[in-house]
């Protein structure tokens, strides 16, 4: 049962790791910008293929 | 946040300004042009549509065996046990990972603005994948298998897929590092994370000791071989099932509805929750069984938290079609997805509730863990594909669909292939399970028979058959009508596009430019940040399971097999009898009446590879030897259903007939002392001898009940083996009293 408190301690440093990842995350801006990409994925096709056809 | 953006009406370049970069004054980047290859994205597709169909065709034949065992032809190459993995490796490998790499090189070009890396890593890739499932259609019939469920390829196979796997890996990479696109949008994130987890879990399941060409074992024995095996058979449903999937949902499923995904920042959350809980959650398929204690309770509690961000998969896709609806209505792609998406729901959900050990003492080792997968497998993977595929096509061909009403047809012919699939699956498992569980007022067995309890679900298994044949009839109607559209229009082979070339200078976001732009910039870190969150679940489970002696109590009267009964388990191995017999007795009194004492883990320490098995078709037989005389293995074997009438297991005449080959139990003695069975140099070299005279024994026991037949028939290895199941424990028990 000794081993609980390394399981515990491995445990808390595990998460003190995540959160300290995510507080460098935060700033470091990585997460300043959480909208444009879901558009600007939907705006690269299309350009100059000829006559494309509706496909709906 | 709700911002509808039609592309249509922005035609130009993608200059849409960056809110979140503020981009100072200077000349204006050079416009670069370039072609996406799509030629590599329809060779995927066409494999996925033939592929596909042959995986349901032989899971619709294998389907059809389990009520009318004479479905196998009465032949070798085409019953039950060597087919079944030809199913499971098809649909998963040759349908869904055609389909994968269709997706992320469809995708994956698009996203980062750049052509694939390389022409030909990409024709490569697409040839040695396509080697690889032929040698599996060929091998699996043979006989030719490891008996690890989805893992069942030999070593030279094994070698195959690693090496395409990583020149995949290559080819995406590259086409990462010369993107033209800074932000890599989460669904690379997705395919980042199953490339580096797909190798991990294939490289250490693969742990096989040669002993030819066509025969390994396997490094790990017993508990450990079985935690290895289900730590990766629960995560190629993870990785290679799932992630990908997400990925191509994320990408696809915004693009067809012209709507952005629901929420981004979701997306990033359950990314990262997803890859570190998933790979924990193995041993759920090995709870009541003599993995320890320890590991299985990690198993239930990883499984049950997984529904957090399987669920915010679900809901972020359900949600990007918030308000649009009325494209569902008339959109028949959009439909696919919409069960896709629910059915991905109901299997996570379900998944859960099957990992809570009281619910998994009742549906393991019945039909509802195969209901449970095939409505992730046909409704989550099938549907998501064929929505693909229909997108796909005709866009790749500049032609629309050849018909937009087959494909409706094909729709609700699927969905109600999923119905007719699952819901007599669900039914059958319940009752099965609980047949299997009921006692009599009196305290005994209500149904001891076992054969009683198959028989009760036989009506289910023909529902099952057809709606899987309906399943099947409308992927045949998607490859008619997809073929049709490829002959009306011409693949644009090469799709024009240009971008503006990747800044060299980097601008910050944040306060610190260095950290932000490595992270962001390269693909690397972002490979190590997955491979750290799916190692740490990993390790913990694994590394005490081989490292902590007392996991594994020994058992002193626990020997190795001889090496007649060595090859008898080969010849079980080559059948595929796993496929429909377990060897482990749950300590369930439900299961010590039927079977007999409940399995030791000391007792599978010499068991290379481990054939603890998934699903009882028919009974368990770990406790099998001594049970009953040899002349009724060998009537059994020879027609099952004149020892138990009604049986489905198909007779295995050709054991009767076939001369065994030992002449290399010497190399497979040798190869199984390198992974540490204690077979000393007497044994290994009299090893051929010694099996002629077990053989001879057993041979003359049949003689005496009126049976002839010669000693060096397969049969009577199998015999041999069966006889030695689970005794070891009984000389135990013997020797203490």
């Amino acid at each position: 049962m000794q081993v609980i408190f390394f399981m515990v301690g491995i445990s808390l440093m595990l998460a003190l790791g995540f959160l300290g990842a995510f507080f460098w995350s935060m700033r470091h801006g990585q997460n300043d910008d959480l909208y444009t990409p879901s558009i600007r994925m939907l705006l690269d096709d299309d350009l100059k293929t000829p006559s494309e056809t509706s496909s709906k | 946040m709700n911002v509808t953006v039609e592309p249509s009406s922005n035609p130009g370049f993608p200059s849409v300004p960056d809110s979140g970069r503020r981009i100072p004054v200077k000349p204006a980047p050079v416009i670069e042009r370039f072609a996406y290859d799509n030629a590599i994205v329809r060779n995927f597709a066409i494999a996925t549509i033939i592929w596909g169909i042959i995986g349901m065709l032989v899971g619709v034949i294998v389907a059809t065996q389990l009520f009318a065992p004479s479905a196998n032809l009465g032949n070798q190459y085409t019953t039950f046990g060597r087919i079944r993995p030809l199913h499971t490796n098809a649909v998963i490998f040759a349908f869904v990972g055609n389909a994968i790499f269709m997706g992320v090189y469809y995708s994956l070009q698009r996203l980062c603005k750049a052509r694939m890396f390389s022409d030909v890593l990409s024709k490569i890739h697409f040839w040695g994948w396509q080697a690889i499932i032929l040698s599996a259609v060929l091998t699996l019939p043979l006989g030719i298998t490891t008996s690890h469920e989805y893992a069942e390829l030999e070593w030279p196979i094994d070698i195959a897929i690693t090496l395409i796997w990583v020149l995949f890996g290559i080819n995406m990479f590259g086409t990462i590092i010369k993107r033209r696109e800074r932000h890599l949008y989460v669904a690379i994130w997705f395919y980042i994370a199953t490339l580096v987890t797909v190798a991990v879990l294939h490289i250490i399941n693969s742990f096989e000791m040669p002993v030819s060409l066509t025969k390994s074992y396997y490094l790990y024995a017993g508990v450990q071989d079985a935690l290895v095996q289900w730590w990766y058979g629960h995560n190629a449903v993870a990785f290679f099932l799932t992630t990908p999937y997400l990925g191509m949902m994320y990408y696809f499923l915004p693009k067809m509805a012209n709507r952005p995904v629901y929420s981004y920042r979701l997306s990033i959350l359950h990314f990262w929750a997803l890859i570190f809980i998933y790979i924990w959650a193995g041993p759920h398929h090995l709870l009541y069984t003599s993995l320890p204690d320890w590991a299985q309770s990690l198993g239930v509690v990883f499984s049950v938290m997984l529904i957090a961000p399987s669920w915010g998969g679900m809901i972020n896709g359900l949600l990007t079609l918030r308000g649009a609806w009325d494209k569902v209505r008339e959109d028949t792609i959009l439909k696919f997805m919409v069960v896709g998406l629910t059915a991905y729901g109901m299997a996570t959900f379900e998944g859960p509730m099957l990992s809570l050990k009281n619910v998994n003492a009742i549906a393991h080792f019945t039909d509802w863990i195969v209901a449970h997968v095939h409505v992730g497998a046909l409704g989550w993977n099938g549907f998501l594909t064929f929505a693909i595929l229909y997108w796909l096509v005709p866009r790749m061909y500049h032609t629309p669909l050849y018909s937009k009403k087959l494909m409706n047809v094909h729709f609700w012919i699927g969905t109600m292939g999923i119905l007719f699939y699952a819901i007599p699956m669900y039914i059958s498992g319940f009752t099965q399970g609980m047949m299997w569980k009921e006692f009599t007022p009196e305290g005994t067995l209500k149904y001891p028979n076992f054969l009683e309890t198959t028989l009760q679900i036989l009506p289910m298994h023909m529902m099952r058959a057809a709606g899987g044949a309906l399943y099947l009839l409308g992927a045949i109607l998607m490859g008619y009508n997809l073929f049709k559209t490829m002959a009306a229009g011409s693949l644009v082979a090469d799709e024009p596009a240009e971008a503006p070339a990747l800044e060299k200078t980097y601008v910050p976001t944040g306060q610190d430019a260095y950290w932000h732009r490595w992270f962001e910039r390269k693909p690397v870190p972002l490979l190590i940040g997955s491979l750290v969150m799916i190692l740490v679940g990993s390790m913990i489970e694994l590394v005490p399971t081989f490292m902590v002696d007392s996991n594994v109590p020994t058992i002193a009267s626990v020997q190795p097999y001889t090496a007649l009964e060595l090859h008898g388990r080969d010849i079980y191995i080559r059948e595929g009898c796993v496929n429909c017999h377990t060897q482990m007795v749950r300590p369930f009194r439900s299961e010590t009446e039927r079977y007999g004492e409940y399995s030791k883990a000391g007792e599978f320490v010499y068991d290379h590879p481990f054939l603890w098995g998934s699903k009882r078709t028919g009974p368990d037989l770990q406790r099998e030897g001594g049970k009953y005389p040899d002349s009724w293995h060998y009537h059994h074997m020879r027609e099952p259903v004149s020892m138990s009438p009604g049986s489905i297991m198909p007779p295995y005449s050709w054991l009767l007939e076939q001369p065994m080959d030992i002449a290399d139990l010497p190399d497979r003695m040798t190869a199984l002392r390198k992974v540490g069975t204690p077979y000393d140099n007497v044994q290994i070299d009299n090893s051929v001898a010694d099996a002629q005279a077990q053989a001879g024994d057993i041979s003359q026991r049949l003689a005496k009940e009126g049976i002839k037949i010669k000693s060096d028939r397969e049969i009577i290895a199998l015999i041999a083996y069966l006889q030695r199941l689970g005794t070891d424990i009984k000389k135990l028990e013997t020797a203490q009293k």
